[in-house]
């Protein structure tokens, strides 16, 4: 347990650093917290940008994980606008990107990750777009409208929920998708299909095999998309997603251990006993499928957040969680439960037609991930199998006349 | 506007008024009330807003979708007062309301 005295600093301001300062203060401990964000608000929910957002359902306050005065009425010293920009961990200091020194006992780093940027030209034209921050969302929102059309470069979460924000705005989309098939990534075939026949239905086109090789524009603003078969697609705007980075300089530059990601256990220690990583940026281990991993979602983020306020106030580690991830597109609701890394056979459950089935990737007869559209209890369900790693009954599995409790109890 | 009382498993009560179009959970996150985790900031996704309305307030907070209902299905210790906090939208009817917070959320 970190002493009462001790100074706990967090770089990163975001989903995971906003809510270990938050988590720190309702834990009941009493040190200073210093909280330093790159951008100029407080923390805030990332997952909205691309959809209520977009969409002009949510607004600033909405988004805010807390409202400001949070912080100076809990004694969090709130720093925006300000990077970390060198760790000396001997003398524990971390220097700031405004010339000035935060000395601390314990840090953490939440430095996240950033959008990939395609190194081609026009990439630097008004009007290309990436999707991370509040400030990215804004200039998105402006430039959609109806008549426009919008290119969104990558068929993965980012693009396929922007595209639908689009949609729902009266604008245009086309995704222009560089492998065989969107979602390629991320999800299996039977999951890829059903979102691209939901997205034609609502109006947006695809490209897929579809590799982009610059950015055409008139008076600095971008006008089309070019692709390696010539052709070019003319657009008012485009959206570049095609993944993220992890934010590890500052580890890697002070000499932690990073492997496209910072490295840490299952308690978000780094290689540096009084340096803890947490969220997007860190690499971790995955005790259910015996690998280490890099995840990009909002309940890793709240895990290892958990992991470091518990260690901090000492308070027993939080009971390990089984991942998860969501993504909302139209009146489409997707709920992922674990990951596809090594099943050997995929199984529907429900009839893709209706609009709400799931499909379980099984190694043997353990479910390994769950991908769940509209159907909260083979998400719920799932996620519990796999994280129990009880074997399950697949004929059941696959037969819907089975509820998943009844699948589940067999 | 309403006011609101969470009262956690171990009996500390928190009061706070919630604007009208607010959920009961984004007051309680607001706020920083122990007990409420909603993880997915209310996108009904998680189950981890779980709360047991006041039975004298149970019927003012309207009807669950189905979305909450197959949700709520599969949380921990589900009695048929039980909602999910991201749910109930905040009216001026609501003032008053009592919610009771399970042990846990996970």
């Amino acid at each position: 347990m970190t002493s009462a005295d001790a100074h706990v600093v967090i770089v990163g301001a975001g989903h995971a650093g906003g809510t270990l300062a938050a988590l720190l203060r309702q834990y009941g401990y009493a040190g200073a917290v210093t909280l330093v964000g790159e951008e100029p608000i407080p923390p805030y929910q990332r997952p909205p940008l691309s959809k209520a957002w977009l969409k002009g359902e949510a607004d600033a306050e909405s988004l805010a994980l807390k409202p400001l005065e949070f912080y100076a009425g809990n004694r969090i010293y709130f720093r925006p606008s300000v990077r970390g920009v060198g760790i000396d961990r001997a003398r524990k200091v971390l220097a700031l990107s405004d010339g000035s020194d935060l000395a601390y006992d314990v840090l953490v780093l939440a430095t996240g990750a950033r959008p990939i940027r395609l190194p081609i030209p026009g990439a630097d034209l008004d009007g290309v777009l990436e999707l991370r921050t509040a400030a990215d969302a804004e200039a998105l929102k402006a430039a959609l409208g109806p008549g426009r059309t919008m290119a969104v470069v990558g068929g993965g979460y980012i693009g396929l929920e922007a595209a639908a924000s689009a949609r729902a705005l009266g604008a245009d989309a086309v995704v222009l998708e560089r492998e065989p098939r969107i979602l390629a990534r991320v999800a299996g075939e039977v999951l890829s299909n059903f979102f691209r026949q939901a997205h034609e239905t609502h109006g947006v086109r695809f490209l897929t095999g579809a590799s982009v090789t610059g950015f055409r524009g008139e008076g600095g603003k971008v006008t089309g998309v070019e692709l390696a078969d010539g052709q070019v697609i003319d657009c008012d705007l485009a959206l570049v997603g095609v993944g993220a980075v992890p934010n590890q300089e500052l580890a890697q530059e002070a000499g932690l251990a990073v492997n496209r990601g910072v490295v840490v256990d299952l308690e978000a220690r780094t290689s540096d006993p009084a340096i803890f990583a947490i969220g997007d940026v860190t690499l971790r281990p995955m005790p259910i499928y015996g690998r280490d991993f890099r995840m990009e979602s909002v309940p890793n983020a709240l895990e290892q957040a958990k992991q470091v306020a518990c260690a901090i106030t000492g308070r027993p580690a939080p009971a390990g969680e089984t991942p998860w991830q969501w993504s909302d597109q139209y009146d489409i609701k997707l709920q992922i439960a674990g990951y596809n890394f090594d099943a050997d056979q995929s199984l529907v459950r429900g009839d893709p037609a209706s609009g709400h089935f799931a499909i379980f990737h099984l190694k043997g007869d353990q479910v390994q991930a769950v991908e769940a559209i509209n159907s909260p209890p083979e998400f719920m369900m799932g996620r519990q199998l796999i994280g129990s790693r009880r074997p399950v009954d697949k004929q059941r599995l696959a037969d819907t006349s089975f509820s998943m409790k009844e699948v589940a109890a067999a | 506007m309403a006011k609101i009382t969470y009262i956690e498993h171990d009996g500390t009560e928190h009061v706070h008024d919630g604007k009208t179009g607010l959920s009961v959970m984004e007051v309680a996150v607001k706020n920083n009330v122990p007990g409420i985790d909603a993880d997915c900031g209310g996108a009904c996704a998680c189950a981890t807003c779980h709360v047991y309305v006041d039975p004298a307030w149970l019927d003012k907070t309207g009807d669950k979708s189905a979305m909450e209902e197959s949700m709520l299905d599969f949380a921990e210790g589900v009695e048929p007062n039980s909602r999910l906090a991201c749910q109930i939208k905040i009216t001026d009817g609501l003032d008053g309301i009592v919610v009771r917070l399970p042990e846990s959320q996970h």
